[in-house]
């Protein structure tokens, strides 16, 4: 689908920003392109869209020179989102979201309901068309940023480290919805960031690049498992390598399958003798078919014992979850970041189906950083409990 | 109170047509600042930016000239009349404009203009559908400096034989005569008040909406 053949752009005729880069994409791959600042990762995806134009070499888009097409015309059939996001403040997010369209001459109604049938796709209410971008939280505002190069279906989409800039806990949900959406609709995606923690999640393939040059190209566990360089090894990290080597490979894996639960409809008293047996302080609260609901404490039991009799009268707390296919390695993180004791595990559906701990992490972590030397030591302070004795 | 009246029945005629030369020098002038001080303000922010703060300081030494002095070097080339009145202030009103606009449009968050680029927006379509729009506060406000400063310049008008209210101040300090100048006086402010009631209405209005809520 996207092909670059002997790619170069040379500044001033001698600073190489991209030197002879020759790869191709695959309809429906997403392709990240990963490296530190200035390796030419930015200029690489620029050149797609004629943003910036090559100075050596063809780059063809389903076997079409993009470098003979009228450069607009191009441009809009490639999907584009930039890390500011770039909503039109003037504009509210339906004329934002159609804007693509409205420059194709689509009709008023059809382009009213290509809107709604973008704002659904990310699970936003209708009532958001009318609304403008600065009365959307960050987070929205990149979703309706990447519903907006969505809109016109361009087969390509180009996104410049979109979510650079928002916080971690919204980069990680956006992060999980938009790698679900694109396995949905099937687009090919180029994606460029500098976080590896990210790249990883999301690509099919990975091109590494550094001073405008490919170091290596591979699907992520191609490069987890054989860095072709010290390059590529100091980049994605020691620990993400040792994480990447355990045995353990899903949160399903490594989940613990009796959680303390209870059901919504129980009563409060009911929830305090289950935390006695449990010797608990939290439970997980579901409804009558496994699906998790949020979380209750004692201490929420406690200062509601007066009005409420069943756990559905209190106000519960949602919590951050993890799919039970997720990779550890992606978890590992997002748990840490959170800074929570542990995280509820769910199926696609939302049903309950175990429980992460941060115990059982750092189990993990300590297996794998130290693996054998941590029996021998074992073995060691056995032997020397021994002589003490 | 009586006097008034008597001035008014006497001279109540020339005064309204005065009035109405006077808002035809300020609109003829406003109207040919406005062509040509917006669009050479966009066009400004599309090329290299020595030559626009180029043009903007050509346009400021002009600001700098006394507008009496700018109306008597109209004679030699525009002769006598309206016409040249108009042209002179016209030239005199550009600064306001032409600045607002540069600074309005060069303000615009560059990020907005990639992304409209990067979407196959055309340079047009940028100056259209983005651009201008969000300048549009910027503009406006320049536009209504332009039109009240002009309310007042088009009082010289009369010292070139343009008509307007100056005729009958001039003509109140010519001939010690302080009811003209009152009557000449009076109906500029007013001019120029209900010029800027106006704009300041038409502004809210075309301001998209929003940004409205964005400076709120």
């Amino acid at each position: 689908m996207l092909t670059f053949e002997h790619v170069s752009k040379i500044y001033n005729g001698e600073n190489y920003a991209v030197k002879n880069l020759s790869f191709e994409i695959d309809r429906g791959e997403f392709i990240v392109f990963i490296g530190p600042s200035g390796c030419g990762k930015t200029t690489t995806m620029k050149m797609i869209n004629r943003l910036i134009d090559p100075t050596e070499g063809v780059i063809t888009i389903d076997g079409h020179d993009a470098q003979v097409q009228d450069a607009v015309q191009l441009r809009r059939d490639i999907g584009y989102v930039i890390q500011q996001i770039g909503l039109f403040p003037h504009m509210s997010i339906q004329e934002n979201v159609t804007l693509v369209p409205k420059l194709m001459n689509w009709s008023k109604e059809k382009r009213k309901e290509r809107a709604k049938e973008l704002l659904a796709l990310v699970d936003m209410e209708e009532e958001f068309l009318a609304r403008y971008p600065n009365e959307l939280s960050g987070g929205q505002q990149q979703r309706v940023g990447v519903l907006r190069a969505l809109a016109a279906d361009p087969p390509l989409i180009l996104m410049d480290e979109p979510f650079g800039a928002l916080d971690p806990i919204t980069r990680d949900t956006l992060q999980d919805e938009f790698k679900k959406l694109q396995q949905r609709i099937g687009k090919t995606i180029i994606f460029v960031t500098h976080d590896m923690d990210e790249a990883l999640k999301l690509a099919d393939r990975i091109v590494m690049l550094r001073e405008g040059e490919i170091v290596q190209m591979g699907t992520p566990d191609e490069i987890l498992s054989a860095p072709a360089n010290a390059f590529v090894e100091d980049f994605i990290g020691k620990d993400r390598l040792l994480q990447s080597r355990a045995t353990v490979q899903t949160v399903e894996q490594l989940m613990n399958i009796t959680p303390a639960t209870i059901t919504e409809t129980a009563t409060t008293s009911k929830a305090v003798q289950v935390m006695r047996e449990k010797r608990v302080d939290a439970l997980l609260v579901t409804n009558e078919y496994g699906t998790l609901k949020g979380y209750v404490d004692i201490e929420m039991i406690e200062s509601h014992r007066k009005q409420s009799e069943n756990i559905s009268d209190i106000h519960l707390t949602t919590l951050h979850t993890v799919k039970k296919d997720a990779y550890v390695r992606d978890s590992v993180s997002r748990i840490l970041k959170l800074g929570v004791s542990y995280v509820p595990v769910v199926d696609d559906d939302m049903r309950l189906v175990g429980i992460l701990t941060r115990a059982s992490l750092v189990d993990l972590v300590y297996d794998s950083i130290w693996g054998d030397e941590g029996a021998a030591a074992d073995e060691q302070e056995a032997v020397l409990e021994e002589t003490i004795l | 109170m009586n006097t008034v009246i008597e001035f008014l029945q006497t001279n109540g005629g020339e005064m309204l047509a005065l009035t109405g030369q006077h808002l035809f020098i300020t609109l003829g002038a406003l109207f040919l600042g406005i062509l040509f001080a917006v669009p050479l303000g966009v066009i400004l922010n599309k090329v290299p930016s020595k030559l626009g703060n180029f043009v903007i300081g050509i346009v400021s030494i002009l600001q700098t000239f006394p507008s009496l002095a700018i109306l008597a070097f109209a004679i030699p080339i525009l002769g006598v009349g309206m016409f040249p009145a108009i042209v002179a202030l016209f030239v005199y009103s550009l600064l306001p404009m032409l600045r607002n606009t540069y600074v309005g449009i060069s303000g615009v968050d560059p990020a907005l203009n990639e992304s409209g680029k990067g979407m196959g927006m055309s340079a047009w379509e940028r100056v259209r559908h983005v651009e201008l729009p969000l300048a549009t506060p910027v503009i406006m406000s320049g536009i209504r400096l332009a039109t009240v400063y002009l309310v007042g310049w088009a009082t010289l008008a009369a010292f070139i034989g343009g008509g307007g209210l100056g005729d009958f101040i001039f003509n109140g300090l010519n001939h010690y005569q302080p009811e003209f100048i009152i009557a000449g006086a009076i109906p500029v402010t007013l001019m120029a008040l209900l010029f800027e009631f106006i704009l300041s209405k038409l502004e809210k209005s075309i301001t998209p909406k929003g940004l409205r809520n964005l400076t709120a």
